[in-house]
């Protein structure tokens, strides 16, 4: 194992193999100049790295609940700003949140969305495996329409998840903040780069990172890098920043190829691929252009 | 006992939440996250003044909902901060959650509880509902009778707290106490922060060269046994309470045990309650000795961890005991009374214990009512079930 990118997060967790969790958590961390604590929302990642008593994690770390790690980090960052000021913390510290999509869309957007609004200075790391995998693999909302999910199974009749993904990156965006971006866990150095930047943003931060699922998804689990790229490969998940209000497309896909590419890599969109589903999949090609367009209009370019 | 700080006290009129405000300010913690909610308003504005005007230290985050205040909490003492919040009612039901969180991971805190109904329907006024609703969440629980209590148990309870790392619930009854002027002494500045000393956490989140995993997976292998240490750290409440009560006996000249014993040495019939509404059962005591009837009130003050065989022992000489409950404990006994009839039963007593519930949603009871809870018990009533005093 790579010795610098494990001296924040040690091998050893309980990961599924095929997750890129591991990959986003040791890069961002890496990124950091400054020592970390951790903030971590119940969800996958708590799960396979605390198990008592043993901790993957070599920095301090906390896991309160499911729904609060806005609270949390804020009540912790409100702590820092005491002690450093009475002298009793020397040094930078940089605040780390990392959230599944459940913790960031769903249960948890009411702390987020405080957190925010109140302008404490930390990074909120969204891995988004697009549902409830932990208990899984349940719809969330952020999980796409056309999904076969364990709460929204597709049948003869039925596609499955009826309903579109949260734009989670506008309801972050409405707050104000200062830095946030839309990553992916194929492109580490992207993502490395839009970390450093965070780091960077005095108040908070927000990163959202695609992080395909093997388990729920259904790829094999040596195909977690090609199913993230083919998501990028076909627009379906853009990768781009807004800094102070600014949209920036970092990647541009000059061919990029129909969705279906991406969707038959996944036994989840399985079903939209028959012929009775076919105004389904053309739903779904049309709302990636249009996001994309939408998108384009915002960078002004 | 000493009352070596006697002539540098004040006394000065304060509502029960100005009185926990006043002792917050000189207790100065370093984070105090905050919600509103009705009759607790008072504790949190009051506070918020003292940091407009640069009398603290503390950061006081405005959160969005109780659920994040209790959350921010655990946060901010695992990064070694002395922390504090307030909440009544439908904000204490919200937080509970998170209060078994903060208990589980033993992480020391203040809150102030105005006690207040629980809906539906809606009701504002004051009652035990909420508090009794978080009473097994692994929290010690206080009650205050008056706003001199309210101010004592602020500053018993911080220091207790840290002492025990068990977090602490220090109650006053909503509007009753909270919304009430009354006189009070208060301590200087000095005495109460040399009194709860410095904060000292060896586990702090902030301690980055140190690392330690908060809130961790427990299976059957663990669990188990986490649960039988935090019950154990709550048996050693009752040691640290008296050490840290004594403490403050010694500072204030006010001396507190685990519960305040009101003519029960040779009372033949006594009322057990909690709260305000004791100082009206005193008063009810008072002119029922005078006519010579052997009455008695036994207040509760700490109900968790609950004294069971101290309380015993105080009610060993009681031919009757009413218990005077301000909640109900839906399909059970009310949850005084419950404790009661446990400590009689850990100890052989024979004593008749009837139970009472009063006071629900904010509906008064008069000195007459208490009066007649004693005359059932001169008489010798058997009372049948819970009886309402509606």
């Amino acid at each position: 194992m790579n010795k610098q990118l494990t001296k924040n997060f040690a091998p050893g967790h309980g990961t599924c193999s095929g997750c890129g969790i591991p990959a986003i958590v040791r890069n961002i961390l890496d990124v950091s100049e400054d020592p970390v604590v951790v903030v971590n929302a119940t969800g996958c990642l708590e799960v396979t790295s605390t198990l008592y008593p043993y901790t993957a994690w070599k920095v301090p770390y906390i896991h309160n609940a499911f729904e609060n790690a806005g609270a949390t980090v804020s009540g912790i960052e409100a702590a820092y700003k005491v002690l450093e000021k009475k002298g009793k913390v020397k040094g930078k510290i940089n605040f780390v949140v990392f959230g599944g999509d459940g913790s960031t869309y769903d249960i948890g957007l009411q702390a987020l969305s405080g957190a925010l609004e109140r302008g404490h200075r930390f990074l909120y790391v969204a891995y988004d495996n697009q549902g409830y995998m932990n208990t899984g693999g349940q719809r969330s909302g952020a999980t796409p329409y056309g999904a076969n999910m364990t709460t929204t199974p597709a049948a003869k009749g039925d596609i499955g998840n009826e309903l579109d993904r949260k734009d989670i990156m506008e309801i972050v965006a409405a707050h104000g903040v200062k830095y946030l971006a839309q990553a992916n866990v194929f492109n580490i150095e992207d993502m490395r780069a839009k970390a450093k930047k965070a780091f960077e943003t005095d108040g908070p931060s927000f990163l959202l990172v695609l992080q395909p699922c093997t388990n729920s998804w259904k790829f094999p689990v040596s195909d977690y890098v090609k199913v993230a790229k083919l998501a990028h490969d076909t627009n379906y998940w853009t990768l781009y920043e807004i800094e102070n209000g600014q949209y920036k497309i970092n990647q541009y896909i000059s061919n990029p190829k129909p969705i279906e590419e991406f969707l038959k890599t996944q036994k989840r969109f399985k079903h939209l691929l028959l012929p009775e589903n076919k105004k389904a999949l053309e739903k779904i090609q049309r709302d990636v252009d249009f996001r994309l367009e939408k998108l384009k209009k915002k960078t002004g370019e | 006992m000493k009352h070596i700080n006697k002539k540098q006290d004040t006394k000065i009129a304060l509502t029960g939440g100005a009185a926990a405000a006043e002792a917050l300010r000189q207790i100065n913690p370093d984070v105090m996250p905050v919600y509103p909610i009705t009759p607790q308003t008072p504790i949190i504005e009051g506070f918020a003044k003292f940091e407009a005007k640069g009398k603290v230290d503390t950061d006081v985050i405005t959160v969005e909902s109780e659920h994040s205040a209790i959350s921010a909490c655990v946060g901010a003492v695992a990064a070694g901060a002395r922390t504090v919040t307030a909440t009544s009612s439908q904000g204490l039901a919200l937080m509970n959650e998170i209060l078994y969180i903060a208990s589980g991971m033993r992480l020391p805190m203040l809150m102030l509880v105005s006690a207040r109904a629980l809906s539906a329907p809606i009701n504002i006024h004051g009652d035990h509902s909420d508090v009794m609703g978080a009473r097994d969440t692994g929290w010690v629980q206080i009650f205050s009778e008056n706003a001199q209590e309210v101010y004592d148990n602020t500053i018993i309870g911080m220091k207790l707290t840290e002492k025990v790392h068990v977090p602490t619930m220090v109650i006053m009854d909503g509007f009753v106490t909270s919304h009430s002027v009354e006189n009070l002494e208060v301590l200087i500045d000095r005495s109460v922060r040399s009194f709860v000393g410095e904060f000292k956490f060896n586990q702090s989140l902030l301690d980055v060269s140190n690392p330690h995993t908060f809130g961790p997976v427990g299976l059957p292998d663990s669990y188990f046994d986490f649960k039988i240490e935090q019950e154990a750290a709550m048996d050693k409440v009752f040691e640290e309470y008296e050490n840290v009560a004594d403490g403050y006996g010694e500072l204030s000249g006010r001396h507190y045990e685990l519960f305040e014993k009101y003519h029960t040495r040779d009372a033949d019939h006594v009322i057990v309650a909690a709260g305000a509404t004791c100082g009206t059962i005193k008063d009810v005591v008072d002119e029922m000795r005078e006519k010579g009837k052997k009455v008695g009130l036994l207040k509760i003050k700490m109900f968790r961890p609950f004294p069971y065989k101290q309380i015993a022992k105080a009610l060993s000489g009681a031919k009757n005991i009413s218990v005077l409950d301000k909640s109900m404990a839906f399909g059970s006994m009310p949850p005084i009374c419950s404790e009661i009839v446990m400590s009689a039963q850990i100890s052989n007593l024979k004593s008749q214990i009837s139970s009472y519930v009063y006071g629900l949603g904010g509906r008064d009871i008069f000195a007459k009512d208490i009066e007649n809870v004693f005359e059932n018990m001169i008489k010798g009533k058997k009372m049948k079930g819970v009886q309402y005093i509606a």
